[in-house]
């Protein structure tokens, strides 16, 4: 847990100054290093039980099963078993804390290859996979240590012809720890293009047990066949590679090729059953315990938090739900604390009544202003960002010359029910918004030196010497493949943070309809026509995208896969959800709507979802 | 408790039931109404149900061994690949084709101990569909009201699903290449188009925009598809979208297109799923004697084990309160009661019989009726005032044919259950589905699919003794429709005095 304090200071202290308030550093540190802290004392516990699997796993033998018993179990309680689990455990606790360090709530999506590559090539990133490298070795090291036999050591003496002792290579040994390093290496790779450290909220409240148990099957299938391909791609480069790692060891360490058995990196020496299998088993234990440190993580940040929606003290008001709602950073808190309003408002009735009390004294429904202005300042952003984005598209490109235009005409469409905002800038057609609110801390570090120093970030947001610039280029085929925009991707970095609007159109719409029978005072009432409005407006902005090529097209689902997909469907759940939400309300009040102040045009739209027709 | 000995005996021979006004059941002779719909048997251009492929038309050609394998992989999996390999001895070599050949047995031998455990696994798609589905050899296969406005759906037996909106000429077709064996069909809640369809093998949500012309949707591009192997049935809810699977309960979140596996051991599947109409819970029971109640907030059950035999049928009350469920080979009703804050207090410990169907006869001017038995199905409607029973009757026996029982209900302040009378048909016709219209202003209405192929509704007029829902309709315009104090007073009936 210190250690955890001490590594996340630096993330502290830049939010800090930001914000200016205290309160919620400590709200984020009773929160989420509490929980980051228990998931990773979570997965040491468990790392005994799937160490025994893999050395009963590791050792079995079919002809001799008592020996391997007895075997497993004179291992398990030697002393180099315990120092080598101590290893796995530190490794753990290191995995834990990267997971804890390089995860984000909003998914960083690579709009051209070029991007992807940028991301990869990131010094950040390239810290990331280093450590990965390193850890895939201690892990190998652990196993090869486990599994004895031949793989026990690195050297061995050999007797050479005139009888003389010296120390050879053992390379059985060798590959194994440089077949860690491939594994963990391409781990971290992997999680870059299969955006691991993308944490999503769930759909299904679970309890965290049953969701563990629910994915464990999953993780195992993950596990195993990401460690066949890892090993496959692994053998191949050492086919034609492995010449080279093995004359360095064997000159810094002044061993000596084993002059008896054939060198590995060759067809017959690749082909060995007893080889492989041990190979493809350490990196399926190697991706076991780090996916399960993942999962646990996952698990545990995204378990439902319960924010009290009003405090008698008034040092707790910053803990309250209305006042986190409205804090920009960190995300993760706002994400919990948009949750916890979807599921107050869907199921429970006690807490709804505190949203929509009155303060005391003065008589203002302060709870419910809060909770309603910051979820209607979401949506509108969104609508203000799919606007923006369709007069981009429309005009080709041209986004800068038409920016203002564009934002003058949605603030007007927008101002008259909503406050001033002040508006991000326009967002860039083919990358995420850099500056938008919802940007986590891990990914705004991620992009932002890039943007400054390499060229090419500036050619995808196409200025206009870049354009020209990047039009003699691309007529040059890497050029015209790596700066092709992937179709889609553009669309799914629009709607990256999606997750926060649907909760937003969640808690708004279950709170007015419960605002039928349950707000005494009628403070619901006041903010009907902003809410239909909002709701209305965005429905058309959203209608509009999906009218563009590729926005509607469904996203390959990948299964097998520990990344979670969740993002590329964020933006069908959104227009499934704000369609709902309509609904919802048009439902509940019916005819009554009636009597709403709304546009005349409004109207005529709401007539439509009062008519079942939408 | 309330038992058929309390109803009024049913009507003689020829008679229909039309409506219920002024407390009592009118009957009559068969009245045309633009709703009602008939679909006869001739009218449909079934496909030859036992081939479901049109190998047999072809002639056989020979092709080579690794076409012939690719196909089998395609067409079979790997037992059809297993299959192929150790049919085709010249071809191939000896070894392979009898280490395929052990294989085949080793799999055959696993899955007959796997079948052995859940004997229903056994089962054809098709034969699980005919045992567990409502509905078997009637021409309409399932029906759907939309949950808001005046607009059905129906499945028919040739597979195809119509539309039909009384405030529309159009009526629109769905059809899909795999929209086999429909079991049920279901629309989303606060939607206008989607409507889900549980077919053999795949789950289909068709997107019917309600403004288009369109009148057939062929293999088009309106529809979602969720392929799952071994489907039966599903039911959606406003986000969630749950169905079953052979031995998974599966949460779905359609438009993200995620799912949510939900596993508990024992049971063996969901045959058959009802959600409470507030959401808050959901009946699930399985093909062995034992049904789940799941709480839809953390997704957490109630195991209930019965005695007898599995779940049949359930509904809720309109709170989501109390649940009411038949047990197969048992002719009784029984009923669960349930908080609506989760956690905070345990549900009840065991289930209260509050009426009794068991055979009982009744002496018509045509000679003696027995109705009563196994019960097929329960209908509630929306405002909880009517219950609809639906009895199995028994096929062998001409004067036990299934029937409609009606009840009056009444959830608050104390649980009451009333008798009614009997919904009867046209002479020959057997009820095989019934669902009440979702919200009909005047009452309740029962829409009844007949083993014809007729389609009826049968209105329930009457004042509801319940606030009047979100208090938007006001009192129903009833046309000379009284409301008559009840006159059972002197009569034994189901009351649940709250202790």
């Amino acid at each position: 847990m210190l250690r955890l304090l001490h590594l996340s200071a630096p993330l502290l202290a830049r939010s800090a100054l930001k914000r200016k308030s205290f309160m919620s550093i400590i709200l984020f540190f009773l929160v989420i290093c509490w929980r980051a802290a228990a998931s990773i004392a979570w997965a040491v516990l468990l790392l005994p039980p799937s160490t025994a699997i893999f050395v009963i796993l590791s050792k079995f033998s079919v002809l001799h099963p008592i020996q391997t018993i007895s075997e497993c179990f004179s291992m398990l309680t030697s002393a180099t078993a315990i120092f080598s689990f101590i290893l796995l455990c530190g490794v753990i606790i290191m995995v834990g804390f990267l997971n804890f360090e390089y995860y984000t709530v909003i998914p960083t999506i690579a709009c051209s290859k070029i991007a992807l590559f940028g991301q990869l090539l990131h010094p950040r990133q390239l810290v990331n996979s280093l450590v990965h490298c390193i850890m895939g070795m201690i892990v190998a090291w652990c196993s090869a240590v486990t599994i004895g036999f031949r793989y026990e050591t690195l050297g061995h003496p050999c007797a050479q012809t005139d009888g003389y002792h010296q120390m050879c290579l053992n390379e059985y040994h060798l590959i194994l720890l440089l077949g860690g390093a491939f594994v963990g290496f391409s781990h971290s790779l992997l999680g870059v293009i299969h955006n691991m450290n993308y944490v999503s909220f769930h759909t299904v409240q679970q309890y965290k047990y049953l969701r563990f148990k629910g994915c464990l099957p999953l993780v195992v299938k993950c596990s195993a066949t990401q460690a066949l391909y890892s090993v496959r791609n692994f053998i191949v480069v050492y086919y034609f590679l492995g010449y080279i790692p093995r004359t360095w060891i064997c000159k810094t360490l002044n061993l000596h090729l084993g002059s008896s058995a054939h060198p590995l990196d060759s067809i017959a020496g690749l082909l060995d059953l007893s080889l492989l299998y041990h190979l493809w088993i350490s990196a399926t234990f190697l991706l076991f315990t780090w996916y399960i440190t993942l999962l646990l993580f996952r698990i545990f940040l995204t378990e439902g938090y319960s924010f009290p929606v009003q405090s008698s003290f008034t040092e707790d008001a910053d803990h309250c739900l209305p006042k986190v709602l409205t804090e920009k950073q960190p995300m993760i808190l706002k994400f919990l604390a948009l949750q916890d309003l979807a599921l107050l408002s869907q199921h429970s009735p006690l807490r709804r009544c505190e949203v929509f009390s009155l303060s005391q004294p003065g008589g203002h429904p302060h709870n419910w202003n809060a909770i309603s202005k910051e979820c209607l300042s979401l949506l509108a952003d969104l609508t203000q960002r799919l606007v923006a984005y369709h007069d981009t598209v429309a005009t080709n490109g041209r986004a800068k010359s038409l920016s203002s235009g564009s934002e003058r005409k949605t603030s007007s469409e927008t101002s008259d029910f909503m406050s001033p905002r002040p508006t991000s800038p326009l967002t860039a057609p083919f990358t995420p918004d850099l500056d938008s609110p919802f940007m986590s801390p891990a990914l705004r570090r991620l992009a932002a030196p890039v943007e400054q120093g390499s060229p090419w970030y500036g050619t995808v947001q196409s200025p206009h010497i870049m354009r020209r610039v990047k039009n003699f280029l691309a007529k040059r085929v890497l050029i015209v493949y790596l700066f092709n925009k992937l179709p889609e991707a553009s669309s799914q970095a629009l709607f990256a943070d999606s997750q926060a609007h649907i909760w937003a159109l969640e808690g708004l719409s279950y709170l007015v309809q419960a605002s039928f029978s349950e707000d005494q005072f009628g403070v619901v009432q006041t903010t009907l026509p902003s809410i239909l409005s909002c709701m209305l407006v965005l429905q058309e902005a959203v209608d509009r995208h999906f009218k563009l090529p590729h926005a509607s097209s469904k996203p390959v689902r990948s299964t097998s896969s520990m990344g979670d997909s969740t993002y590329k469907t964020l933006r069908f759940a959104l227009r499934a959800t704000l369609k709902t939400a309509i609904y919802r309300i048009t439902t509940t009040f019916g005819d009554h709507l009636n009597a709403v102040q709304l546009s005349a045009e409004h109207r005529k739209r709401l007539q439509q979802f009062l008519e079942y027709k939408e | 408790m309330c038992s058929l000995a309390l109803f009024p005996p049913p009507l003689p021979y020829g008679q229909t039931t039309v409506c219920e006004s002024n407390n009592e059941l009118l009957s009559g002779s068969s009245t045309e109404d633009q709703l009602n719909l008939s679909f006869p048997r001739e009218s449909l251009k079934l496909h030859s149900r036992t081939e479901n492929s049109s190998k047999a038309a072809f002639l056989d050609h020979s092709e080579t061994l690794w076409m012939r394998s690719a196909a089998a992989w395609r067409d079979g999996g790997l037992t059809g690949l297993l299959n192929e390999i150790t049919n085709s001895h010249p071809e191939v070599p000896k070894w392979l084709s009898m280490s395929s050949g052990c294989i085949l047995a080793l799999l055959q031998w696993v899955s007959s101990f796997h079948g052995s455990l859940f004997p229903h696994l056994t089962l054809s798609s098709e034969d699980m569909i005919a045992e567990f589905s409502q509905v078997s050899d009637c021409v309409v296969r399932a029906f759907a009201w939309h949950p808001h406005t005046d607009k059905f759906a129906v499945a028919l037996l040739d597979d195809s699903i119509k539309i039909y909106n009384p405030k529309s000429a159009t009526t629109p077709t769905l059809k899909h290449r795999l929209q086999r064996n429909v079991a049920v069909v279901q629309w989303k809640p606060l939607c206008a188009s989607a409507l889900a369809v549980g077919c053999q093998n795949c789950l289909l949500v068709w997107h019917v925009d309600p403004c288009s012309l369109s009148t057939r949707y062929v293999n088009s591009g309106h529809v979602q598809k969720i392929e799952f192997s071994s489907l039966k049935k599903c039911q959606k809810n406003s986000l969630s979208f749950t169905f079953n699977a052979v031995l998974n309960f599966l949460v779905w979140d359609v438009a993200a297109e995620s799912c949510v596996p939900l596993q508990r051991v024992g049971g063996g599947g969901v045959t058959f799923l009802s959600w409470s109409p507030d959401g808050s819970h959901v009946l699930a029971s399985t093909p062995s004697a034992l049904f789940r109640v799941w709480e839809t907030r953390m997704w957490t059950c109630e195991r209930w084990p019965c005695i007898k035999g599995r779940c049949q049928s359930g509904c809720w009350s309109p709170d989501g309160s109390r649940l009411l469920f038949t047990v197969q080979d048992e002719a009784v009703i029984y009923s669960l009661t349930f908080t609506n804050t989760p956690g905070t207090s345990k549900g009840p410990h065991a289930a209260v019989v509050v009426a009794d169907l068991s055979e009982t006869t009744f002496s018509t001017p045509d000679g003696d009726i027995i109705v009563g038995g196994e019960i097929q199905s329960l209908a509630w409607d929306p405002r909880g005032e009517r219950l609809a029973v639906l009895l199995k009757g028994d096929p062998r026996a001409a004067d036990r044919s299934p029937i409609i029982a009606v009840f009056k209900t009444r959830v608050s302040p104390i649980f009451e259950l009333l008798p009614c009378g009997f919904v009867q048909g046209e002479p020959g016709a057997e009820p095989r589905l019934m669902q009440f219209h979702p919200n009909f202003r005047h009452g309740a209405l029962l829409t009844v699919c007949w083993s014809s192929g007729r389609i009826t509704h049968v209105p329930f007029y009457f004042l509801s003794a319940s606030i009047p829902r979100l208090g938007l309709s006001g009192s129903p315009t009833l046309p000379h429709v009284q409301e008559r104090p009840a006159d059972f007073a002197n009569q034994s009936l189901f009351t649940e005095f709250i202790s």
